[in-house]
């Protein structure tokens, strides 16, 4: 967004586009391995799951290399106002970056325990959430790479929808599991999953507040929709 | 450039600084400068400049050399009226009066407008002379009560420790932090209401710098301070109110905390990150 | 490519600098060589002043030159008179000369900075302060001597203090100008006034340099002896009234070398060497005493 001005310490510079780069690097890793842990899920691929239970351990070296940089470049750089907001950002983004990888991991290995079962119906909703987390996703790493807050906007609105389907996956495996008591294990996993998968999207959207701070210099504060009301949830047999 | 400029200026309005530095907590204005030009012979060096120092807390002046901040500290004690063809036209307003104003008396200004320069500037006598210079031009005190005059202001500038031996010796054997602490304790020594400090620390090293700083955040229990420097970081360690400067305009102020995290003006922006071209 | 050239200019710099660099050693000998052999010339007169000067004075030198004044060729006489004399003038000549000197300084360094009047002022001064010394000589003779009918000490002592006035006109502006602005400012924030800030800031951090040049200036006036000649004249008997023509150690030593009697002679190369070693000493005391405190 400031690519027009420069600083007099080119090196700056330098630290900076390769600090965003490190950013979207990770950004991309990740992106990857929740696509992977998606197609473990939904096309039962084993050998999908465990490539992303691999790249686990990648991520957070990532996350390590990131923040011995941001600790270098506030130490020796004395960064203030937009420079500041995006290295701090950059600390926060990588934490939630890799929060989502250890979501991906997890959702991968359920992934080898539902394979297990035969599932007595279709993961439409599931797959429908996955797709929507993944835009979500790959938006939020464009919006870091290019410091776009309006797209970190989008991002931020569109957390709902996913809200929406993980409340109705919500309902509709615990009438699976009021069905057929045989149906308990793998609708559980398949509970953790979708719950792992809103857990991606909120990730997301942290993103997308801090993207607009490192941006804007202000706090994203509009009330945001709140989808998830499974925590108030409650179905009784027979309803 | 003079269309930003004149963009800037409207967009900030003549009042809407201070109103904004007083939603966030700034103390109520012990000077109040409106609409001040700033004239070196026929050069403009100061343009519409509105601003408020809240009292008792510290005001910080930045932007790059020759942008005005010096000069704005200069009309504060009326020091420019040293020099033939410099003059200042607005309102500097300090307790109801205007320090511009050429009736005004001089000596009764600076009694109460103290000022600290760049360069440690002891004068060619003992330390005791050095305090008491300042204080005999206002005040007639008996020999105890110059005494404790002397103590008090040394101790407040966090020299007494280290001077009380040495009193009556010359102030020109004192180390380069200890001479602008001395410097310090003269100009509170006057008691006056508000201190200009220009660039007091960039003849000095890192560590006589922080006690000067630290010196600084005490003092403004008891002062209004202004503070001109060079020294970003340092604007923002000791200002609560930090007024950007470039080319004779006052084009931001705002809290320390709003101006290094947040500014708004692109200018200020582009300065305290390093990326003036 | 770069390369290539990067090692064609290393081939030359190896070839080049070494042909450079011998030219800067030989012309830095030469220099270094040229400024001895003047410092050694300038030396090697100024030894043989002294010495000369040491030789021939010393034999003549005795507590009698000290106690007794001029007396006839022949008759043992001292240079009492010329010695009181030349102290009485100079004493008095500079304690006139230096408290103008010092205000018309203070005036051009403090109040004319570079109006009119003040750039005549310096002018005038420093014309002055080359003039030839013959010429203040003859100004009093025309001004107080013819006028009032005679050779006097008063005459001679005004004389010496319009020597004197420019040359601390000059030390005192320079010194002042020295002080930094800075220090004039933070007397003046403080509250000072302007005449505070000069007595009781600038004088005092300019006192070494002013008192330097006023030690400078009796030193010139110690040895003048032109305007005197027109002025105080000389005077072979004790005298201490200032109002009579007056002697003085160089107008004794112009008269006595002249003249045609060996023991005149003697006492005019004693006179000599007092004046030279008493301007010595006050030029040791105004470069060691009084040099600037760090």
């Amino acid at each position: 967004m400031q690519e027009e001005t420069k600083h007099i310490v080119k090196s700056y510079d330098l630290e900076l586009k390769r600090l965003r780069s490190l950013i979207t690097d990770m950004g991309g890793m990740v992106e990857a391995q929740v696509g992977m842990a998606a197609t473990a899920v939904l096309s039962k691929d084993s050998d999908a799951a465990s490539r992303a239970m691999e790249s686990d351990p990648k991520v957070d070296d990532m996350e390590r290399q990131v923040e011995a940089f941001v600790i270098r470049l506030l130490a020796l750089r004395q960064p203030v106002a937009q420079d500041l907001r995006m290295i701090v950002a950059s600390l926060k983004m990588t934490g939630d970056l890799e929060r989502i990888g250890d979501y991906a991991a997890n959702v991968a290995k359920r992934s080898l325990v539902l394979q297990q079962f035969s599932l007595p119906y279709t993961l439409t909703g599931l797959s429908h959430m996955a797709r929507l987390v993944q835009e979500n996703l790959k938006l939020i790493i464009d919006a870091i790479g290019e410091e776009d807050a309006e797209k970190a906007l989008l991002v931020w609105r569109s957390d709902e929808a996913i809200d929406q389907i993980y409340n109705a996956l919500f309902r509709e495996l615990i009438t699976y599991m009021m069905e057929d008591p045989r149906n308990i294990t793998p609708c559980t996993h398949l509970l953790f999953i979708a719950k792992n998968m809103e857990r991606i999207g909120d990730h997301a959207t942290n993103i997308a507040e801090t993207v607009w701070y490192a941006v804007k210099g202000e706090p994203l504060t509009d009330a945001r929709p709140k989808g998830d009301v499974s925590s108030y949830a409650v179905i009784r047999p027979g309803e | 450039m003079s269309t930003t400029m004149n963009v800037a200026s409207e967009k900030l309005g003549m009042a809407a600084p201070m109103v904004r530095a007083a939603a966030e907590g700034m103390n109520e204005p012990r000077i109040a400068i409106r609409n001040l030009d700033f004239f070196y012979g026929s050069h403009r060096a100061l343009k519409s400049i509105n601003l408020e120092f809240p009292a008792r807390q510290v005001t910080g002046m930045i932007g790059p050399s020759g942008c005005g901040k010096s000069t704005l500290l200069r009309v504060l004690n009326r020091m420019y009226d040293l020099y033939p063809g410099q003059r200042a036209t607005g309102e500097v307003m300090l307790d109801g009066q205007n320090i511009i104003d050429p009736k005004l008396d001089l000596i009764h200004l600076r009694s109460r407008v103290g000022m600290v320069f760049q360069k440690p500037t002891p004068f060619p006598m003992s330390i005791y002379d050095n305090i008491a210079f300042g204080v005999r031009l206002h005040e007639q005190l008996s020999k105890s009560a110059m005494d404790e005059r002397v103590e008090w202001s040394l101790s407040r500038a966090a020299l007494w420790d280290e001077a009380k031996d040495r009193l009556n010796t010359s102030a020109m054997g004192l180390s380069g932090g200890q001479q602008q602490r001395l410097c310090i304790a003269r100009t509170i020594a006057v008691r006056p209401e508000v201190i200009l400090f220009d660039e007091p620390t960039s003849a000095l090293d890192p560590i006589s710098t922080l006690k000067i700083e630290e010196l600084i955040d005490e003092l403004k229990d008891d002062f209004t301070i202004a503070i001109v420097t060079h020294n970003m970081q340092q604007a923002a360690r000791i200002a609560d109110q930090v007024a950007f400067f470039y080319v004779g305009e006052m084009v931001e102020v705002g809290t320390a905390t709003q101006m290094f995290t947040a500014p708004r003006e692109k200018r200020t922006q582009e300065y305290i990150t390093g990326r003036f071209g | 490519m770069s390369a290539t050239m990067a090692a064609s200019g290393a081939a030359r710099n190896t070839a080049v600098a070494e042909k450079l660099a011998n030219r800067r050693r030989r012309s830095n000998r030469t220099v270094e060589a040229l400024c001895l052999a003047a410092t050694v010339i300038g030396l090697a007169f100024l030894a043989m002043i002294l010495g000369t000067l040491l030789y021939l004075g010393m034999q003549g030198l005795s507590l009698s030159v000290f106690t007794e004044a001029t007396k006839p060729p022949g008759s043992h006489g001292g240079l009492l008179n010329a010695i009181v004399g030349s102290l009485i003038q100079t004493t008095i000549g500079t304690l006139v000369g230096t408290p103008i000197g010092l205000l018309v300084g203070t005036y051009l360094a403090e109040y004319a900075q570079n109006s009119r009047l003040g750039n005549a002022v310096r002018f005038v001064s420093d014309v002055l302060l080359s003039a030839p010394s013959i010429l203040i000589g003859l100004f009093v003779y025309s001004v107080l001597v013819r006028p009032f009918g005679g050779f006097s000490g008063i005459a001679g002592c005004v004389a010496l203090a319009v020597i004197v006035i420019p040359i601390v006109v000059r030390t005192t502006e320079d010194m002042l100008r020295l002080i930094p602005v800075s220090l004039r400012e933070a007397a003046v924030a403080l509250g000072a006034p302007k005449w505070k800030m000069i007595v009781l800031i600038c004088y005092r951090a300019a006192l070494d340099g002013i008192a330097t040049g006023v030690l400078l200036a009796v030193a010139r006036v110690a040895g003048e002896t032109a305007p005197l000649l027109f002025t105080s004249l000389g005077n072979l008997n004790w005298s201490l009234d200032i109002t009579q023509p007056m002697s003085s150690l160089p107008v004794t030593i112009y008269q006595y070398a002249g003249s045609a009697f060996d023991d005149w002679v003697q006492l005019a190369w004693v006179g000599a060497l007092l004046i030279t070693f008493g301007v010595l000493a006050i030029n040791v005391v105004a470069s060691v005493v009084l040099r600037p405190r760090q």
